[in-house]
Formats: structure tokens, C-alpha cells, sequence
């Protein structure tokens, strides 16, 4: 009788009984941890394009590399820049803690210097792209008080609509985002400035399943108000290249092994 | 067969094998790019007057052409790089090659070795030196030459191990490169003994023993970087030794002999980074004090943070000192005429840096000012980028002082407005 008892819970929380039971803010952790734990480390080319009102392009491209010390929880981001000349084989590593501030590293090649960098501005621009540093390696899930709106399609996937609000004050009073059902990746996020006015667009413009991870492997960042936009893809993607902790140091900084930056 | 034929079947052949070469050759052995810059530099005076030894209203006006060309093996982690400016320096009407790094890298297992011409910065100061004893060009910095030409490479050898408990860089430095040091020629200064010309520069020889050696052990410890420094080797900025202290006729310029122990460190705290360093710097030719030709030993210390104040807005301060020891000797020593240091001198430096336009525009401000000495130096900045390629610096470096006498002071009558123009290739 006990047994039976366990059993019909166990079925109640399991797979897409489970799913469907989720609490908004879980929705957003799980989405998380898809769109920025996938696997145990990750290894990709980025090229981010600034474009502006005017069309006029300015171009980042950078190796990107990830390692969750623990799943949903620190993790270590290596960047080395490939382009524009002025950052060329410059390196910036994060040592991302959820709890406590991000530890911040620069190399400057030219005159071989490493040092720390401030880190509390999590909202500042990442290297002038309309993408921050929070939507880069993400943000903190209890920043915000997340509520479920509804569930709909869009572009013909199921996804679940959720509003996060944040506890404290930043350059965006409310985000939606729509959150696929299926891979947990988000769909499009929208941002709405302090007086309720949609000023920013996030979109997933293409998903792919690179060694099984579902992957947005391009995406939109929109600024309505500067009429400016970010489009990033991310090309040659490995998950799981066996990453050492070790890997995310001084000397990978000072001097990335060849087989990182090709 | 002919010999006309034949001829040309083998300049056919060798026009093959020279393709072939080009093509296939560079792809096999190591892969290689080449990357440089056109870097367009003019500053010129802002006071009106010009320089004891000099004619010029400019103090600098250059085209430089960076040329970078790096080439990687394939089966094992090395790699070589070559990194100079062909320059035609219109101040003085030559044109020249500087050769700013050209080295090979190898690395194996736990080891990095870097052999050949490189530019080293150790320690955490912002634009303040105290571990790092490395040479370093104060034209290029006092005159608006991008920062990157503050630093100058040395010739030498630097291992670097990786290991578990810490991780040390070793460097050995046989060849000598003092600091490049302004000159009365380009520069308003502060000379003692300016009516003497006739000076003879006395390097010290590149004997085994002469080598420089420098250390820094460094690893983490909680949330901070920490380091310790070494340094066996000599001043960069001579000493000035004529030939008789109360009527001289001639002056020799010398790099006593000095050694440089240190420790820093580097964190997250207060709401932004944290740096601490001190280092001591053993005077070897003069450790009782009383050779007024060579400066006293110093101790040196240095406290600094640095915050981002808003989104894209970064505030950083520091203090930092140096105490003379032996301060009653230099006093006794010091012949009549000579303007007295003071037994400790204190700057502090302000560094404001707000970026806009999607970091395309960037308004930087960075002070010097001596409490100790009342002396400062301003250095406001503004650099646009137009593109990708093409970008533009227009700054001014503002000198000041209530005496002529001291560090900053003495360049009183230097204040300049540069313009930097770069295109990247």
C-alpha cells in the first residue's frame, strides 16, 4: 500500500507531468541551464556584428570557451579575440559565482600586462555590443520575481510566456520571454524600459543539435530606441572537449595553445 | 632537343617549384599571419618656446608602420613572432627600423619558454612601477605616443613554470636597456649641471655577470592574486658622476648596480579591485647613502582601487610613496646648487574612463599629483573610432609645478597637444 502510494507521486512527477507543473521561476532556471550549462564545457567560434541605424557594421569575432565548475552553478568563460585588429590576441577570462561578484582578468598583449578588472556592473555592454554581461554568461535566476503569463506558440513552437521583474533597480523595468517547451531555450525576450515601453528585443534566430545539445546558434540582440542591433553566431562548436579548471588561468592568458584559437 | 627548349622547360619547372613553394611550402611547415598598423603621431608644444637645445615646436611627428608577423608550428606548441616599426621621424629627419619584440615561444608540459626581444609588465600599479623594473620610454609616454610604446622590450630568455603550489617566471636579461629618458634637446628640464656638455654614457657590459635576473613567484590565495619579486640587475635612470663636484668639466652617466624585492597583491573587495604592493630597492653601489652620484636606497608602496562608478564609467585611485633611507647622508652629501629631494614623496592618481557610442568614443582622464613635491601632470584624452580599421586619439599632457626642481615640475614648460591616427591592417 505504501509502495503504491510512492509510486503514484513518483509518476506524478515525472516527465512531462513534472514539466507542466513547474513554477515560473523554475521554468527560467531550467531554461538557464540549457541556454548556458549545456554539457561541461563548451568551445566555440563567436562573430558578433554591430550594426547600426545606418547600416554601418563593426565586427567581433572571438574564440569562446565555458566550464561549469558546478551544473547551474560557477562557471569559468575564457574569450580570445581573433578581430578587430586594436583587441587582436587579447584575452579577458570570467570566473563567474552567482553568489559573490564575478572575478574579472584582462591580457593586453602589447605591453604583456594581466590584471584584474572591476566586475560589478553586470548591466554594462559587452565589448560595445548591444548584449551585457548578464546576457552573455546570464543572470542571476533570484534577481528577478518571475510570474508564468501564459503558454502559446510562436513560429510554431510551444512555449511558456514568463514576466520577470526586477527586485532591484535596472535599465529594464520588466522582461518577457518565451521559453520553448520542447529544448527549454529562449525564444525571444522582450525588454520594457521604466515607462513600460518596449525598447528591446532578444531573438533565437536559429536552433541546432550540436553532439545532442540543443544550441541557438544564432541570435538578435535589437535596441529599438538606437535603432542599433547585434547578431551573433556561434560556428565550429564543441561540447565536452575536456577542459581542464586549470585551463582558465594566467598562463592560458598570457598564451592560449594553438588548437583553442584556430 | 634543343637548347632554347630545354631552357625553358626548366624556367617553367622552376617557376612551378616557386609556386609550388609559395603555395604549399608556408602551409606545411607553419601557418602564418601577418598583421600591422599605420600609425600616424605629431605633438607639439603648447607654451610657446622651445627647448635649450632644440628648434623645433613639435616634440614628436612620425608615420610608423607596424609590421607583425607570427608563424606557428604545427605538431608542437611553438610559434615565432616578429613585431616593428619601419618610422620616419620628421623631428629629426631620419627614418629607422625599432625592432619592438622578436621571439620564439615553446612550450612543453608544465614549462613556457620565450626566447629573444619581449616586452615584460609585472606588478599591479596603474602606470606607477615598483616590481615592474623593466625599461620604459617616458618620451613616448610624456610626448602622446600610444601607450603601448611606454614599454621596451629586452633582450633575454624567460621561462615560465606552471606548477601546483606556485607558479614562477624567470627571466634572464644579458643586454642592457636603460629607460629612454627625456633630453634637453626636445625637453625642458631640470639639469643641475646643464653647462656641462661634454657627457659620456657608461652602459654596464654585457658580461655573464652583468645579467640581469628577474623572478616573480605568483599564485592565488583566496580571492586574491598574490606575488613576490626579485630583481638582481641596475638603475635605468643614471647617475650623473663629474669629474669634480665643485668645477666640473665632465660627467659620466652610470647605472649603479641595484636589487629590487618585492610582494603584491590583487582582489575583488569594496566593491571593485583592490591592489597592494611594496617592494624595496637596494642601492648595491651606495648602501650607506653617501655617494651623492647614485640614488639611496627607497622603500616603495602602493595602494590602489578601482570601480566602475555607472554603467561604462571606471574610477581608479591610488597612493603611492617612496621613502629615501638614509636620508641625514644624502643631505650631507648633497654638493651646493643641487636641489634637495625630500625624504619621502607621495602621488596620487586619479584615472576617470567613460566609454560611449557603443565604445566607439572614449573620454579618459589620468592624473599625477605630488603632495610631497606640489607638481602634476594632466592627461586628458579623447579617441574616436571610425571603423574597425581606422581610429583617432587627440590628448594633451599638461606639466606643472610650484618648483622647477622636482619630478613633475621641472616639464613645466612641456605641455603638449598630440593627435594619434591609426589604421589597422
Amino acid at each position: 500500500m505504501k509502495h503504491l502510494f510512492l509510486n503514484v507521486i513518483l509518476l506524478l512527477f515525472s516527465g512531462s507531468a513534472f514539466a507542466q507543473t513547474m513554477s515560473a521561476e523554475q521554468i527560467i532556471e531550467q531554461s538557464q541551464r540549457a541556454f548556458y550549462y549545456a554539457a561541461a564545457d563548451m568551445r566555440a567560434k563567436v562573430t558578433m556584428q554591430l550594426i547600426d541605424r545606418d547600416g554601418g557594421v563593426r565586427k567581433r569575432v572571438m574564440t569562446l570557451l565555458r566550464r561549469d565548475t558546478t551544473d547551474g552553478g560557477e562557471q569559468k568563460y575564457f574569450i580570445f579575440f581573433h578581430e578587430p585588429g586594436d583587441v587582436r590576441r587579447m584575452t579577458f577570462m570570467v570566473w563567474k559565482d552567482p553568489v559573490k561578484e564575478d572575478q574579472r582578468w584582462i591580457f593586453i598583449p602589447a605591453v604583456d600586462l594581466v590584471r584584474r578588472i572591476a566586475a560589478d556592473d553586470k548591466r554594462s555592454s559587452f565589448v560595445g555590443s548591444d548584449f551585457t554581461y548578464e546576457d552573455v554568461s546570464g543572470r542571476d535566476v533570484a534577481d528577478d520575481s518571475h510570474t508564468q503569463l501564459r503558454e502559446e506558440a510562436l513560429d510554431g513552437r510551444e512555449s511558456y510566456v514568463i514576466q520577470s521583474i526586477p527586485k532591484q533597480i535596472v535599465e529594464y523595468s520588466k522582461r518577457i520571454s518565451w521559453i520553448d517547451k520542447q529544448t527549454l531555450l529562449p525564444l525571444k525576450e522582450t525588454y520594457y524600459d521604466a515607462q513600460d515601453e518596449l525598447y528591446r528585443i532578444f531573438t533565437a534566430d536559429k536552433i541546432k543539435e550540436v553532439d545532442g545539445w540543443p544550441t541557438v546558434t544564432q541570435r538578435t540582440m535589437k535596441n529599438l530606441k538606437s535603432g542599433h542591433r547585434t547578431e551573433v553566431v556561434f560556428d565550429a562548436i564543441a561540447y565536452d572537449a575536456d577542459l581542464a579548471d586549470e585551463d582558465f588561468s594566467e598562463r592560458r592568458m598570457r598564451r592560449p595553445p594553438r588548437a583553442w584559437i584556430e | 632537343m634543343t637548347g632554347q627548349t630545354n631552357a625553358r622547360v626548366r624556367r617553367a619547372h622552376h617557376t612551378l617549384m616557386l609556386v609550388l613553394t609559395l603555395i604549399a611550402g608556408p602551409a606545411l611547415s607553419a601557418d602564418i599571419e601577418t598583421h600591422g598598423f599605420l600609425l600616424l603621431n605629431y605633438a607639439g608644444r603648447t607654451t610657446d618656446n622651445r627647448p635649450p637645445q632644440g628648434d623645433s615646436d613639435f616634440l614628436l611627428g612620425e608615420e610608423r608602420l607596424r609590421l607583425d608577423v607570427s608563424a606557428w608550428a604545427q605538431e608542437i606548441e611553438a610559434s615565432a613572432r616578429f613585431k616593428g616599426d619601419l618610422f620616419n621621424d620628421a623631428v629629426d629627419g631620419e627614418a629607422d627600423l625599432d625592432v619592438r619584440e622578436a621571439y620564439v615561444d615553446y612550450t612543453t608540459g608544465d614549462f613556457d619558454v620565450r626566447l629573444g626581444r619581449q616586452i615584460a609588465t609585472w606588478g599591479v600599479g596603474d602606470l606607477l612601477f615598483i616590481n615592474d623594473v623593466f625599461p620604459k620610454d617616458w618620451v613616448s609616454f610624456f610626448s602622446g605616443r600610444p601607450l603601448e610604446y611606454l614599454k621596451i622590450g629586452v633582450d633575454g630568455a624567460r621561462v615560465r613554470l606552471s606548477g601546483e603550489v606556485v607558479n614562477a617566471d624567470f627571466m634572464l636579461i644579458p643586454f642592457f636597456t636603460p629607460d629612454t629618458l627625456p633630453t634637453l634637446t626636445r625637453f625642458f628640464l631640470y639639469d643641475p649641471l646643464a653647462s656641462v656638455t661634454n657627457r659620456s654614457e657608461i652602459k654596464p657590459v654585457s658580461t655573464y655577470d652583468n645579467s640581469e635576473l628577474v623572478l616573480r613567484l605568483y599564485r592565488r590565495a583566496g580571492e586574491f592574486d598574490v606575488a613576490a619579486y626579485l630583481y638582481k640587475g641596475f638603475w635605468r635612470s643614471p647617475g650623473m658622476r663629474p669629474d669634480d663636484l665643485t668645477v666640473p668639466t665632465q660627467i659620466e652617466l652610470l647605472y649603479p648596480e641595484l636589487r629590487v624585492y618585492g610582494a603584491s597583491a590583487q582582489g575583488n573587495a569594496l566593491g571593485g579591485v583592490l591592489s597592494l604592493e611594496v617592494g624595496y630597492y637596494d642601492s648595491r653601489d651606495d648602501r650607506v647613502g653617501n655617494d651623492p652620484t647614485i640614488a639611496n636606497a627607497q622603500s616603495r608602496f602602493l595602494i590602489g582601487h578601482q570601480r566602475q562608478l555607472k554603467q561604462d564609467l571606471t574610477l581608479g585611485v591610488q597612493y603611492y610613496t617612496e621613502i629615501m633611507q638614509d636620508y641625514a647622508q644624502y643631505k650631507q652629501s648633497l654638493p651646493a646648487g643641487f636641489a634637495t629631494q625630500r625624504r619621502s614623496r607621495d602621488t596620487i592618481t586619479l584615472r576617470l574612463e567613460q566609454l560611449l557610442m557603443h565604445q566607439t568614443l572614449r573620454l579618459s582622464l589620468f592624473t599625477f599629483y605630488s603632495p610631497a613635491d606640489d607638481d602634476y601632470l594632466l592627461q586628458p584624452k579623447v579617441s574616436y573610432q571610425f571603423s574597425d580599421e581606422l581610429s583617432a586619439t587627440v590628448g594633451a599632457n599638461l606639466f606643472g609645478g610650484k618648483k622647477e626642481t622636482t619630478f613633475l615640475g621641472q616639464f613645466d614648460k612641456n605641455d603638449n597637444l598630440y593627435l594619434a591616427t591609426r589604421f589597422d591592417f
